[in-house]
């Protein structure tokens, strides 16, 4: 990840002291989990949308969203770092980020505030992480209260590894 | 680098206009040499560059085209003939000052060649002439010399002369004098005013130069507009406001114009890429000592830049092709009795919302014989398919990757060089391409592209309570069937249904369980969208069919990647996203396309063709003579029937039936394989199989099943009628050998058809 200097902002909740380097980072919940995207790969955040599902994608794929005439794929992150199903009445939020192979969105429980990091507070993800989010957390901020992990987005959205469902039935 | 000006941007765009222009009329006037008003056009154009360039301070550039200037001027003054080296040397030319251009493009500045030699020998045929020695000129002077004109021979031809002189001569001393005087570089005036000497009237005036990303953009937004003009017109069904209603009918109106209009911003005649084609032919021509003529129609067809774009490489490969390997020798061709001059014909027209083109030649067409030879010798193919594949399917092997690396198929067929590149760019782009040829007599390559990218019309399918998008390129008709028709019009074999469609087999892929979704359909209501893959048809089961729509294809994330049978999506009028599909791969993975498509799309994944033994096909499994199973691959069954044994008849020795105002042959697979005659069932189980308009019955005891089986065939259990063995379903199983069964089965005087 490249290193970028955060705009300098009021801090905020849950913020660290910026000592170092500060990143802002873009705070959200899953399952109890606090996770963060840097804020520079943040396009935006919108609520539930309507979606296409799209048969025999890969489970991650919750569907396809009109983000202003621009289709969009929606990975639920429950499923991709392979947490347990949400409960069927909630309504997920779209974090809409940027990668490389252009916007995805990913399915959300909760959206948290914007938080700024200090670069000193970085650990590598501890071995207490299993599964799927170890693959794909870049590491731990230690914040004050709790623990944010850092999501790395192109990883999180490369699916071609994984394979789609059995072509047939 | 620094940036260039926009006076060299603009001199640069329309310098290398004009050159493409310039070879072909410079090899129209080797036919031609005394087409005053061309050569002049070509001196016009040469005279541009030179005064332009000379004032832009490309020094080389003028010397070259100063030299080039020369010689024209004292061809048009009729000092001298056009022959084919003088043509060479021109065309030689025009090359150095593109490549000139090129460096300007991307250096700034021009390249550090020097091109004394190219100087050197136009001006060597340029020799008896005063001029050759004369420094850079200004146009004034040579207009000067111009008129001193020759030895005159009738006075109608000095009235041609001096026209001539008139017309070259008004150009030339304008955009001189623009330049001098103004001292502002508008190579744009310049040109404008050359122009007015000629009686054609100026473009110049009337058109004016947009970058494309522009029109893109504009393409774009108009795709989103027309998408919102969809959502408004569905809105407007639950409103009553007058005034509202009436303002929707107009913007619709306005937004189906304005789509129309931005669309014909972007199409360009056909010409465009064609106009090269000429020179290609005949340096072709000349480098293989062969006498080509290239033939155009419908120059002016007009289709999407983009498009364009995308044929120009296929289209030329396709024409070289043509030229090198098709046409043959004066010598061969003279002795087959044709013409010495061998003819390329270009050919495209628009159809059915669809751009054809055609490219032929006369030349010596391929041999459907040795393209079988050379795909088993690849092992591309096993001998038992090329022996199974009719002249027209073994023709398109050559469309198969690695087919061009072949360098003597090259040379015996006539095609090959990358032909595998031609399909899938065209592929690419939503098209496709066949080829026919017949020995002798020559090759047609047919290529059929959609008219524009952008938008296309899809109609629209619901299953499971999704909403899909077929384009309407892949549809060929519609089939409801209900009630009787419904419980009746479906017949099973095995796991496999079919829909008798006017007498024929149609194999059903039923879209819920492909994509597996639960139907929600009436149950009492079979919908069937009769699509064509490739070249084979089949109907698509869906729930509803609902409306067609104008849909704007947009791309799917690389995380779906994985998930084939979807073309891309598009926003719906009512701002869903529906999913497109793709029916060629939809058939692929319902298996209703045999083999070869699956393995020609596993070549173009880069899996090794050679190392490929086995196949995943369809197979018919029959019993006969009481106990043997047998296979024979589903594409080749066109019908299966029953007839009680009271209808047969004899003919010839042969049992046959009246079927649909034929005589249908039918042979007894049981007695071919040295069973009991008159053991077959009653009634007669009869597999239909149809080859070449000619179709013969095959009896068996009765069908078993259909299955889609990876097979390794052996071919230790061959004999006559037999194949060789495979085991399917766990058991071994005899592969029907059909054609060598209806070969000796059917007596060549066994009468096709009789007037009903």
């Amino acid at each position: 990840m490249s290193t970028l200097t955060a705009t300098p902002a009021s801090p905020l909740d849950g913020a660290t002291k910026p000592t170092g380097t500060a990143r802002q980072f873009c705070t959200f919940v899953l399952d109890d989990l606090y996770f963060g995207v840097e804020v520079l790969k943040v396009q935006e955040v919108i609520r539930y949308q309507d979606m296409t599902r799209v048969p025999l994608a890969p489970g991650v794929v919750q569907g396809l969203i009109n983000l202003r005439g621009q289709i969009v794929t929606a990975i639920d992150l429950r499923r991709r770092l392979e947490l347990s199903e949400r409960s069927g009445d909630a309504r997920p939020m779209n974090v809409v980020v940027r990668t490389s192979d252009g916007v995805v969105s990913l399915l959300v429980d909760e959206i948290g505030d914007v938080v700024e990091v200090d670069d000193a507070s970085f650990e590598r993800p501890p071995d207490t992480i299993s599964g799927a989010a170890r693959a794909l957390v870049t590491g731990v901020y230690k914040l004050k209260d709790r623990l944010l992990l850092a999501l790395d987005v192109e990883q999180t959205t490369a699916l071609e590894a994984e394979s789609g469902v059995d072509r047939r039935n | 680098m620094q940036p260039l000006d926009d006076v060299v941007k603009e001199f640069l765009v329309e310098s290398l206009e004009n050159l493409d222009r310039l070879d072909r009329s410079l090899v129209d006037l080797e036919q031609d040499p005394h087409d005053r008003e061309n050569l002049a056009s070509i001196f016009r154009t040469i005279h541009t560059i030179k005064g332009t360039c000379g004032f832009l301070g490309f020094g080389k550039l003028e010397s070259v085209s100063h030299v080039g200037e020369s010689l024209l001027s004292r061809m048009r003054d009729g000092e001298l003939v056009l022959d084919a080296s003088i043509t060479t040397g021109l065309l030689a030319m025009v090359d150095a000052i593109r490549r000139i251009l090129a460096a300007i493009e991307t250096t700034g500045s021009e390249p550090g060649e020097s091109y004394g030699e190219l100087i050197a020998t136009l001006n060597r045929l340029n020799a008896p002439g005063p001029q050759a020695a004369a420094p850079p000129a200004a146009a004034g002077v040579l207009a000067e010399a111009k008129v001193d004109p020759g030895p005159e021979s009738s006075p109608d031809a000095a009235a041609t002369r001096r026209t001539a002189v008139h017309v070259a001569d008004a150009p030339a001393r304008t955009s001189e004098d623009t330049v001098m005087e103004t001292e502002i570089p508008d190579v744009r005036g310049a040109d404008e005013r050359s122009g007015a000497g000629d009686r054609r009237p100026a473009i110049a005036d009337t058109s004016l130069r947009v970058d494309v990303g522009l029109l893109d953009k504009l393409m774009n937004l108009v795709g989103e507009l027309v998408l919102a003009r969809n959502q408004i017109l569905q809105f407007t069904t639950t409103q009553s406001d007058s005034a509202f209603v009436g303002a929707t009918q107009r913007l619709n109106l306005v937004a189906s114009e304005l789509q129309e209009g931005v669309m014909k911003t972007r199409m360009q005649p056909i010409d465009n890429v064609w106009s090269k084609f000429p020179r290609v032919v005949r340096d072709l021509a000349v480098a293989c000592g062969k006498q080509v003529r290239i033939e155009m129609v419908g120059k002016e067809t007009e289709l999407d830049k983009t498009i364009i774009e995308a044929i120009k490489d296929p289209l030329t490969h396709v024409v070289r092709n043509s030229a090198d390997h098709g046409i043959e020798a004066p010598e061969v061709r003279i002795a087959r009795g044709k013409h010495p001059e061998g003819v390329v014909k270009l050919r495209a027209f628009h159809e059915g919302g669809q751009i054809n083109i055609e490219i032929s030649d006369d030349g010596a067409g391929i041999d459907p014989e040795r393209v079988r030879r050379k795909a088993v010798e690849r092992s591309m193919v096993s001998a038992e398919q090329a022996g199974r594949m009719s002249d027209h399917e073994a023709l398109r092997l050559i469309f198969l990757p690695g087919f061009s690396t072949a360098e003597k198929v090259t040379n015996v067929s006539g095609r090959g060089v990358g032909m595998d590149v031609v399909k899938t760019n065209i592929e690419k782009i939503g098209g496709t391409v066949d080829i026919q040829s017949a020995a002798g007599q020559g090759t047609t390559l047919k290529i059929r592209i959609p008219l524009t990218l952008a938008i296309i019309p899809a109609v629209m399918v619901s299953t499971g309570g999704e909403v899909f998008a077929i384009p309407q390129v892949s549809l060929l008709e519609l089939v409801r069937l209900e009630g009787d028709q419904a419980r009746a019009g479906i017949e099973r074999i095995g796991a496999a249904t079919f829909h008798r469609l006017r007498g024929n087999l149609l194999p059903l892929v039923h879209l819920h369980s492909e994509l597996n979704l639960v139907s929600q359909g009436d149950p009492g209501v079979v919908n069937i969208v009769v699509l064509k893959a490739d070249d084979r048809q089949f109907g698509l089961v869906v729930d509803a069919v609902n409306d067609t729509e104008e849909i704007v294809v947009k791309p799917l994330g690389r995380q779906l990647k994985s998930v084939q049978v979807f073309a891309g999506a598009t926003i719906m009028g009512d701002g869903h996203v529906a999913l497109i599909l793709d029916a060629t791969r939809l058939a692929q993975q319902a298996h209703v396309l045999s083999a070869d498509r699956d393995r020609k799309l596993n070549d173009r994944q880069g899996r090794p063709l050679a190392h490929e033994t086995t196949d995943v096909q369809t197979w018919m499994l029959f019993q006969v003579n009481g106990a043997e199973r047998m296979a024979m691959p589903l594409h080749l069954v066109a019908r299966l029937e029953e007839f009680a044994t009271g209808d047969l008849e004899r003919s010839g020795g042969q049992e046959v039936v009246q079927y649909r105002g034929e005589i249908l042959p039918l042979v007894s697979l049981t007695r071919f394989f040295g069973g009991t005659a008159g053991a077959d069932s009653d009634p007669r189980q009869v597999i239909v199989f149809s080859d070449r308009g000619r179709s013969v019955g095959l009896v068996v005891d009765r069908i078993l099943d259909i299955v889609t089986e990876t097979i390794t065939p052996t071919r230790s259990q061959a004999r006559p009628g037999i194949l060789g063995a495979a085991v399917i379903q766990q058991r071994v199983t005899d592969l029907l050998d059909v054609a060598a069964i209806v070969r000796h089965a059917v007596p060549e005087s066994v009468p096709k058809s009789v007037a009903a």
